[in-house]
C-alpha cells in the first residue's frame, strides 16, 4: 500500500518539484507585494491567453525543446554538455550564412540546405569537446564552457566583418535569401512561431526512438551507465562519447532554424537568452526524457513569456524578481536530489 | 545479546526476508550464512538501522528498538563493516577514525590519539596513525574499519562477506582478530559464504535460506557438507565432478576446432607481463594462479584490448588463428568479441552489467550488434525478450522477470546472467575472471557445471581466480604467474595423483620455488 | 548618496502617482528599455530619468519594462498598445522593427522611438547629431591637449560610434591640423559596452603613448578609462549623461546627448495633444546636444577655451563649419 504511494509520488516527483518552485516563487511576489493568486492569473493568461499569447510561448519552447534535447542526450551519455550556447550560436551562424551566400538555391531545397549547416556547425562545435574527452581525456564540461566563449568570439566576427548588416547599428547579419524562409504559422497572428515547431517535435520523436529502439543508442546509454561495461562489451566509449556530443551539438545547433529561418531571418549577435543554460534545466525537469523535455521545454517557455507580461502587468514585479521565480523552479527541480536519496533509502 | 523476532522485508515483488528471527549471543562470533539473495544481508541491515522491517521486533541487549537510521544503531553500540570499505582514501588513518569527531584542539588531538592506541594495542590492531588509506593494503584498511567502530564503543560488530577482498594470510589474521575481540568481550557478527571460514572462526551458526533461517547450529557440532547441505538444501558436492563433464558423456561433445583457441608469444607489457607465452587448445581450461596483483589484470585487459595497449606492449596473440596482435597490426575489443570469444569480466559491477537498468539489457550488452537482436539499425526486441526469457529459464535466474532492475539481483543471480549472456551465442573461446567471486555455493556449483559442459563442446577457456579450489577444481592445465612471469606450469593429473600439493602450488605462487 | 537621492525621487514620485492616480484620465506612457536596463547609467537611465521627471511634472501615468531578449520587444510594444496607453517609448535601435511592426497595426496609438529612424504617421523617432558634439570636444580637446596627442576609446565598433570618432578628430585637426589621435574600440559584442577593465587597459596603453586626453563614448567601460585618468594623471571626456562628478578634477568635460530631454519634450507634447511625427534632431542647435561645463570642471576649462568653444559651437549651428558624418560617408 505504502509502496504503491510512494509509486506514484515517485511518477508525479517533476510535477510536485516545479509546484514547490512555483510557491516559492509566488511568495517572493507576496512578499513583495503583490497578490500570488494575480501572479499567478498573469503567468496563466500570458502563457495561454490567446492565440498570439499561446503562440509566443510555443515559440519560446521551441529551441529550448532542442537545447534540452541537446543537454539530455548528452546526459545518456554520462556526459556534461555545458556548451549548447556556443552550439545554437554557431548553428545560428552557419544557418544565416548559407542564407547569405547562396541566395539562389530553390525554395525547395533551400530551407533543408540551411538547417543541415545549422546541425553541422553544431555538431562540430560538440564533436571538439567531445573528441578532446575522448581522446585526451580532458572534462568535457570545461571545454564546453570554453567553446561557448569561441563561438561568441567567432560569431560576432563573422558577423561584424563579413556579413555585417549595412543599414543597421545592431550587430547582426545580412538578411538570408527569400527562398530560405520557412512557413510561418499563422494561427498564432502575430508570434514569431514558424513550423521549426515541428521539427523540435520531430527531433523528440527521433531521439526517443534512437535512445529506446536502436541498437547504436542502446550502446550510447550503455556508455552512460557504465564506461567499463560497455568497453568490455566491445562498444568503442570514446566513440560513443563524440557520436553523442555531436548529436547533441547538432540539436542544439537546430536553434538556427527557429531563430534564423524561422524568425530573425539574419543572425544577430546576442539572440539567445541563454537558450542552451535553460536547456539544462530543461532537461533536469524532464528527466533526460524526450517527452520529458519536452513538456519542461513548454513549462520554460511559458515562465520566459511569463516574464516580460509580469513586468508589465503588475506594479512592483521587475524583470529581476521574475527571474526569481524562474530561478526558484530551477532550484526546486535541481533539488530533486533530495527525493533520490529519499528513494535511495528505501530500496536496496 | 541481540535478539530478532519476526522480521519482515519487502522490497516490491520480492520477500527479501518472510520472517527472521534469531537469537546472537553476547560475547560470541556468530556466523549469518546462506546464498546470495537468501536474505541474511537485508535482515542484517534491519538490525544496523539501513532498512526499516515491515514489521518484527528488534532486540538489543532486552530493549526494544526502533531505528531510524544507522546512526541510532551506532549509538546504540552497533557498527558495521561493509563489503566495501567506507574509508577516504585520501585521508590518514587517524582522520579515518575520527570522521565525524574531528578534534577541535590540539590537546583533544592528543587524547584522541592516546584512545585510538590504546585500543588498538587491547585489541591487537596494530596500525601507523599516519599512514595514509590509500597506501595500506586492504587487510589494514580493513584493520582500520574495526578500530573506528571500536572507537565509537560499539559493542557488536557486524563484518559483511569480510574476506572476499582479503588474501589467505589477512583472512587469518583477521580470524585471530575477531578472536581476540570476542575475548574482550565484544560480540560479532560474520556475514559469509564461505564454509570453511565458518568453520575456521565462529562459534554458532545461523543458516538463511529463501527470506528464512533454516537452520541455527553450533560450530564446533557440525561439518562444511551438513552447512552446505543446509543452504541449498540439498547435498553439493564443492569439488566439481569433471568425470560427468568429459567429452564422451556430453551430447554434442568433442571438438570441431583444431589449431589453438588462444595462443600467447613473447607477451610483454611495460614492466607488468614479461615474455608470457602459452596456448590454450580447444576443450581446455587453462587456469592462471597467482597471487592477486601478479599480472593476472593486465594480461585479461591486453588479451582483450589490445589496441589500447598496443604501444607499450610486445609480442604476438591470436585468437581462434587470427592475429589479435602482431607487429602494429591489432584488433579491437568488437572484433575479438565478434570471433566468438566470450568474457566473464573480472568486476561484475564495473564492467559486466548495467546496474540501473532493465536486466534485459545487460542480458543484450554486447551483443547488441549480432542479427539475431537486430531488425536494421533496431533491436528486435520480441526476439531479445523470447531469449532473455528461455536464458532465464536455463540458468535459473531468479527473480525470473528480465525488466527487473539488475542492481534489484542478488550477485549470484547477477553473475549467471552473465554467464547465461556469454554463452548465448557460443563461443569458442571463453575469458572467465573470477566467475564465482561473491557467488554462493549453489550458483557456483552451477556456473561451474556449464563451464565444464562449454569446455566438453569445444569451448577453451582461460580462467583466472583467486580461489585456489576453483582452479584446481576446473583447470586441465594450470599456469602460475608471479610477479608478470609464468614460474610454473601443472597438470591436472598432477593434482589429482598427488605428485604436486596445494603447498607445492603455494611456494609456487609466493615465488618461493618453481 | 546618489542612490538615497534617486529613491527620494522615487518615492515622490510614487506618491505623486498615488494621489494622480484618483484622477480619471490621466495621460498614459508605456517605456520600454533595452536589455540593459534602467540602470545602465548610460543610455538607458537617461531616456528613464526623462520619463520619471515627466511623471511628476506632468502628473503622467507611466510604466516602464526592461526587456528580457530581441523577441520580447515586440511583445511588450503590442501589450502596452493593446491596452489603453498613449505613447509607447521604445529605446535603442533595437527596437526599431518591433516599433515599426506594432505602430501600423495600431494607427490610433502614438510612438515614439529613439536613435532609429522609422517612418510612420504615428511615430515620432528622436536622433541625436553626435557628430557634432564630439567635433566640439575634439577641439575642446586639441586646445587643452599639452603633447598635441588624443585619444578615443570607442565601445563597440558599430557606426554610431564611428560618428562619434570622426566628429572627434576633425574637430581636433580643426584646432590643430598636426594633432594625433589615438584609437581603439573596446570591442566588437554588447560586452563591449561593459567591460571597464578592458577600457582602463586600453586608456592606460594611450597614456603611455603620449596621449594626454582621452573621450571615450564606451558605455560603462568608461568608468575603467576614467580610473587611468585619475591613475596617470591625465584627462579623460565623458559622454552621454554629465559624468564629470565621476572623477573630479580629471575628467575636462562631458559630451551631453539629451536623451532625457527628448523624450521629456515628446512625452509634453503628447499630453498637450502636440505630438507631431516625424524625425525630430537633436543638435547643438536646440541644445539636444552639448559639453557639460559645471562646478566639478569649470576650473579646468580656461576662460580662452571656453570662450573660443562657444564661437565654436555657434558656427557650427549657423552652419558656418561642415562637421563630416560617418553616415552620411558612405
Amino acid at each position: 500500500m505504502r509502496d504503491s504511494v510512494w509509486k506514484i509520488l515517485r511518477f508525479l516527483r517533476p510535477l510536485i518539484a516545479v509546484s514547490a518552485g512555483l510557491a516559492a516563487g509566488l511568495l517572493v511576489t507576496a512578499l513583495a507585494g503583490e497578490n500570488p493568486l494575480h501572479v499567478l492569473a498573469i503567468l496563466g493568461r500570458s502563457a495561454f491567453g490567446s492565440r498570439y499569447d499561446f503562440g509566443m510561448t510555443l515559440f519560446y519552447a521551441t529551441p529550448l525543446i532542442f537545447t534540452g534535447l541537446s543537454v539530455a542526450l548528452a546526459f545518456h551519455a554520462g556526459l556534461f554538455n555545458i556548451g549548447a550556447e556556443g552550439q545554437l550560436t554557431l548553428g545560428a551562424l552557419a544557418a544565416a550564412t548559407v542564407g547569405i551566400c547562396f541566395p539562389g538555391v530553390p525554395a525547395v531545397i533551400a530551407p533543408f540546405l540551411a538547417g543541415l549547416a545549422a546541425f553541422a556547425a553544431g555538431a562540430l562545435w560538440g564533436a571538439i569537446p567531445g573528441w578532446l574527452r575522448a581522446r585526451r581525456g580532458s572534462h568535457e564540461v570545461i571545454n564546453t564552457i570554453m567553446m561557448n566563449f569561441i563561438a561568441v568570439g567567432l560569431s560576432s566576427w563573422v558577423t561584424l566583418y563579413l556579413l555585417k548588416n549595412p543599414d543597421s547599428q545592431n550587430p547582426e547579419t545580412q538578411a538570408v535569401a527569400p527562398s530560405y524562409l520557412i512557413k510561418h504559422l499563422d494561427f498564432f497572428g502575430d508570434a514569431p512561431l514558424s513550423i521549426a515547431l515541428f521539427v523540435a517535435l520531430a527531433a523528440v520523436v527521433a531521439i526517443w526512438i534512437f535512445l529506446s529502439k536502436s541498437t547504436r543508442g542502446f550502446e550510447l546509454r550503455s556508455v552512460g551507465q557504465s564506461e567499463g561495461a560497455a568497453r568490455a562489451a566491445g562498444i568503442s566509449v570514446g566513440r560513443m562519447q563524440i557520436l553523442a556530443m555531436a548529436l547533441a551539438g547538432g540539436l542544439a545547433g537546430l536553434v538556427g532554424v527557429s531563430e534564423v529561418l524561422g524568425n530573425a531571418t539574419r543572425f544577430k549577435v546576442g539572440f539567445s537568452p541563454e537558450y542552451g543554460f535553460m536547456g539544462i534545466a530543461v532537461a533536469l525537469l524532464g528527466r533526460s526524457r524526450p517527452l520529458g523535455v519536452l513538456g519542461a521545454a513548454l513549462l520554460f517557455g511559458a515562465l520566459h513569456k511569463g516574464t516580460a507580461d509580469l513586468d508589465m502587468e503588475t506594479e512592483n514585479i521587475t524583470r529581476d524578481l521574475s527571474l526569481i521565480l524562474q530561478g526558484l523552479v530551477i532550484l526546486s527541480v535541481a533539488a530533486d536530489g533530495l527525493w533520490a536519496w529519499l528513494d535511495r533509502r528505501r530500496s536496496p | 545479546m541481540i535478539e530478532l523476532k519476526a522480521l519482515r522485508k519487502v522490497f516490491g515483488a520480492v520477500v527479501a526476508n518472510a520472517d527472521v528471527s534469531l537469537k546472537i549471543e553476547r560475547g560470541s562470533i556468530h556466523a549469518i550464512i546462506g546464498e546470495n539473495g537468501a536474505g541474511k544481508s537485508t535482515a542484517m541491515k534491519m538490525l544496523y538501522g539501513i532498512y526499516p522491517p515491515d514489521s518484527g521486533e528488534i532486540f538489543v541487549e532486552g530493549r526494544l528498538c526502533h531505528w531510524r537510521s544507522p546512526r541510532d544503531a551506532i549509538a546504540a553500540g552497533i557498527g558495521m563493516v561493509h563489503q566495501h570499505f567506507m574509508l577516504a582514501a585520501p585521508y590518514s588513518v587517524f582522520e579515518n577514525i575520527v570522521l565525524g569527531v574531528e578534534p577541535l584542539w590540539p590537546a583533544q588531538r592528543q587524547a584522541m590519539r592516546e584512545k585510538i592506541k590504546a585500543l588498538s594495542a587491547q585489541y591487537g590492531l596494530a596500525v601507523d596513525l599516519d599512514a595514509k588509506i590509500e597506501d595500506l593494503p586492504v587487510g589494514i584498511q580493513q584493520r582500520v574499519e574495526i578500530l573506528k567502530l571500536l572507537y565509537q564503543n560499539a559493542r557488536i560488530l557486524i563484518f559483511d562477506e569480510p574476506t572476499a577482498v582479503l588474501t589467505p594470510q589477512e583472512a587469518r589474521n583477521l580470524f585471530a582478530n575477531l578472536k581476540k575481540l570476542k575475548s574482550e568481550g565484544k560480540t560479532c557478527i560474520l556475514i559469509t559464504h564461505k564454509l570453511k571460514e565458518v568453520m575456521e572462526a565462529s562459534d554458532q551458526v545461523t543458516i538463511f535460506r529463501a527470506g528464512a533461517v533454516v537452520g541455527e547450529v553450533k560450530t564446533s557440532e557440525t561439518s562444511v557438507d551438513e552447512l552446505a547441505s543446509l543452504m541449498v538444501g540439498r547435498k553439493v558436492s564443492l569439488r566439481a565432478e569433471r568425470g560427468a563433464f568429459e567429452a564422451k558423456n556430453v551430447a554434442g561433445g568433442g571438438s570441431k576446432e583444431t589449431g589453438p583457441v588462444l595462443r600467447v608469444k613473447n607477451l610483454s607489457l611495460k614492466s607488468s607481463l614479461r615474455d608470457l607465452s602459452f596456448e590454450i587448445a580447444p576443450g581446455e581450461i587453462v587456469g592462471i594462479a597467482g597471487i592477486e596483483g601478479n599480472g593476472q589484470s593486465e594480461l585479461l585487459q591486453v588479451l582483450l584490448h589490445p589496441k589500447e595497449y598496443h604501444k607499450k606492449m610486445s609480442g604476438e596473440v591470436s585468437w581462434l588463428g587470427v592475429p589479435s596482435l602482431s607487429g602494429s597490426k591489432t584488433l579491437s575489443n568488437s572484433e575479438i568479441r565478434a570471433l566468438g570469444v566470450g568474457c566473464v569480466p573480472e568486476d561484475r559491477h564495473q564492467e559486466a552489467v548495467l546496474l540501473k537498468r532493465p536486466a534485459l539489457e545487460s542480458f543484450l550488452l554486447g551483443f547488441q550488434r549480432r542479427s539475431r537482436f537486430k531488425k536494421s539499425v533496431f533491436i528486435d526486441s520480441s526476439r531479445l525478450a523470447q531469449a532473455a526469457a528461455e536464458a532465464f529459464e536455463s540458468f535459473d535466474i531468479r527473480p525470473r522477470d528480465p525488466a527487473l532492475e539488475m542492481s534489484k539481483f542478488s550477485g549470484g543471480n547477477q553473475q549467471k546472467l552473465v554467464i547465461a549472456r556469454e554463452f548465448e551465442f557460443s563461443p569458442r573461446a571463453l575469458i572467465a575472471a573470477h566467475p564465482t567471486r561473491g557467488v554462493d555455493v549453489g550458483a557456483i556449483e552451477f556456473i561451474h557445471a556449464q563451464i565444464l559442459k562449454a569446455r566438453a563442446k569445444g569451448l577453451g577457456v582461460l580462467l583466472v581466480s583467486s580461489e585456489l579450489d576453483e582452479i584446481l577444481a576446473l583447470s586441465d592445465r594450470v599456469l602460475v604467474i608471479y610477479e608478470g612471469r609464468i614460474v610454473g606450469e601443472f597438470k591436472h593429473e598432477e593434482f589429482s595423483t598427488g605428485q604436486v600439493t596445494e603447498m607445492d602450488l603455494g611456494r609456487c605462487m609466493t615465488g618461493v620455488a618453481k | 548618496m546618489k542612490k538615497l537621492f534617486l529613491n527620494g525621487v522615487g518615492w515622490v514620485s510614487l506618491f505623486a502617482w498615488v494621489c494622480g492616480g484618483a484622477l480619471a484620465q490621466e495621460y498614459k506612457v508605456g517605456l520600454i528599455l533595452d536589455k540593459g536596463g534602467k540602470d545602465d547609467k548610460s543610455f538607458n537611465s537617461a531616456a528613464f530619468r526623462g520619463a520619471t521627471q515627466a511623471k511628476s511634472d506632468l502628473k503622467i501615468f507611466l510604466k516602464y519594462v526592461e526587456a528580457t531578449d530581441d523577441n520580447a520587444f515586440e511583445t511588450l510594444t503590442r501589450s502596452f498598445a493593446q491596452k489603453d496607453f498613449d505613447l509607447i517609448i521604445g529605446i535603442g535601435v533595437s527596437q526599431a522593427e518591433a516599433i515599426k511592426k506594432v505602430s501600423a497595426q495600431f494607427p490610433s496609438k502614438k510612438f515614439v522611438i529613439v536613435d532609429a529612424e522609422v517612418k510612420a504617421p504615428n511615430v515620432r523617432a528622436l536622433l541625436f547629431e553626435e557628430h557634432e558634439g564630439s567635433f566640439l570636444v575634439g577641439a575642446i580637446a586639441a586646445m587643452m591637449s599639452q603633447s598635441g596627442t588624443l585619444g578615443f576609446i570607442g565601445g563597440m565598433d558599430i557606426p554610431l560610434i564611428r560618428r562619434f570618432e570622426m566628429g572627434y578628430v576633425a574637430g581636433a585637426k580643426k584646432i590643430n591640423p598636426k594633432v594625433k589621435v589615438i584609437s581603439n574600440y573596446v570591442g566588437i559584442s554588447g560586452d563591449a559596452w561593459n567591460n571597464p577593465a578592458k577600457g582602463k587597459e586600453l586608456a592606460v596603453s594611450q597614456y603611455g603613448a603620449g596621449a594626454d586626453i582621452i573621450f571615450a563614448p564606451a558605455g560603462a567601460s568608461n568608468l575603467g578609462v576614467f580610473d587611468a585618468a585619475e591613475e596617470k594623471k591625465k584627462f579623460a571626456i565623458g559622454v552621454d549623461s554629465n559624468q564629470n562628478w565621476i572623477k573630479p578634477g580629471y575628467i575636462l568635460t562631458s559630451m551631453l546627448k539629451r536623451v532625457d530631454h527628448a523624450v521629456f519634450a515628446a512625452i509634453e507634447d503628447g499630453v498637450k495633444g502636440k505630438f507631431t511625427s516625424g524625425t525630430q534632431r537633436f543638435g547643438l542647435a536646440n541644445q539636444g546636444i552639448d559639453y557639460a561645463v559645471d562646478q566639478y570642471n569649470e576650473k579646468l576649462l580656461t576662460p580662452k577655451v571656453r570662450a573660443d568653444a562657444e564661437k565654436i559651437k555657434a558656427e557650427i549651428v549657423a552652419g558656418k563649419i561642415k562637421v563630416p558624418d560617418f553616415y552620411l560617408k558612405k
